[in-house]
């Protein structure tokens, strides 16, 4: 994974498989740590599961045998002096949390996060994601559920919404001038 | 200060979308609508499946095709990530494999707008380790 907005994308894409409805991603920046946060409320995990998730060899999917996705992230994460913690009950959902040294050198850059938050929200159906980025004392905050309320009768799968919600956030990101990199 | 695009701002694009009566009709039956879904597992993700299908959006919007464009999971054809499933109205869905951005615009202008038929696609009969698709 060249950059963390990847492996943002495929921790999410883990939730929206344990059959999560509600979705919270958040980002939160202070002077020494970057901490990517996602809870779940999808079917979460046993103990005996929790155990193996960090095994690259261990997945739950039938088309494949290995599973990067939690060991990547644990890899980038350990290497600039962060971790990977994972809480799961069976039934109630799951919250990953990723620590990043914010300034070591080994820290993947953010990449396009605007993209892939625009894309997380409109390419799920059926999951609300509320994307939350708090940098100091700025925060910004949006949600599937307050999209959808906006466009009615209009499908949020639309390219031209996402379009608009990249923007937005761009915008609004840079408006508020916070930056992880 | 320069404007910030807001909640408000996508209002008027929901009224813009709404006008366009061809849209709204096709929104109603979305059998009818181009539908696109990227492979975003780790595999896909990590050879590029997140710029392809930005590229995607960004294109599909610019050159106005009514679409739909939505993620899945792993469909088991890791080797050819990334790899993208497109269902044109009333036909059968294909999987094109090896997808970066410049096979992404030929698939937009010939089998997409065109109907023909491109180099890539990858056999619905192909076998995976076990029957279940993008699970």
């Amino acid at each position: 994974m060249k950059d963390l907005s990847m492996h943002i994308m495929d921790i999410v894409q883990n939730s929206v498989r344990a059959k999560a409805e509600n979705i919270t991603l958040s980002i939160v920046t202070d002077e020494y740590w970057l901490t990517i946060k996602v809870q779940d409320d999808g079917k979460g995990m046993d103990e005996v599961t929790l155990q193996k998730v960090r095994d690259p060899f261990y997945t739950s999917r039938t088309t494949r045998k290995v599973g990067m996705g939690i060991p990547l992230i644990q890899q980038n994460a350990e290497l600039t002096g962060g971790h990977v913690e994972i809480e799961s009950t069976l039934g109630v959902g799951t919250t990953l949390t990723a620590q990043f040294g914010r300034k070591h050198i080994d820290r993947p850059p953010m990449g396009d996060i605007a993209s892939t938050a625009a894309m997380m929200m409109t390419g799920n159906e059926g999951v609300n994601l509320q994307f939350e980025v708090q940098c100091g004392d700025e925060q910004f905050a949006i949600s599937t559920n307050e999209v959808k309320e906006v466009l009615g009768d209009v499908d949020i799968r639309l390219p031209k919404v996402t379009s608009f919600l990249k923007e937005m956030i761009e915008e609004n990101l840079r408006e508020l001038k916070i930056e992880f990199d | 200060m320069s404007k910030v695009k807001s909640l408000a701002d996508l209002r008027k694009l929901r009224d813009e979308l709404q006008t366009k009566v061809s849209l709204r009709e096709k929104s109603d039956h979305p059998d009818k609508l181009v539908q696109v879904k990227v492979s975003m597992a780790t595999c896909g993700i990590a050879s590029g499946a997140k710029e392809v299908m930005n590229h995607m959006i960004e294109e599909m919007d610019r050159q106005a095709i009514d679409a739909i464009v939505t993620q899945t999971g792993c469909m088991g054809y890791c080797y050819a990530e990334p790899t993208i499933e497109v269902t044109l109205p009333n036909s059968a869905p294909v999987v094109f494999g090896h997808v970066d951005n410049k096979k992404a615009n030929e698939i937009i202008e010939k089998y997409i707008i065109r109907g023909e038929l491109v180099d890539g696609i990858i056999p619905v009969n192909y076998e995976t380790v076990k029957e279940n698709k993008n699970e």
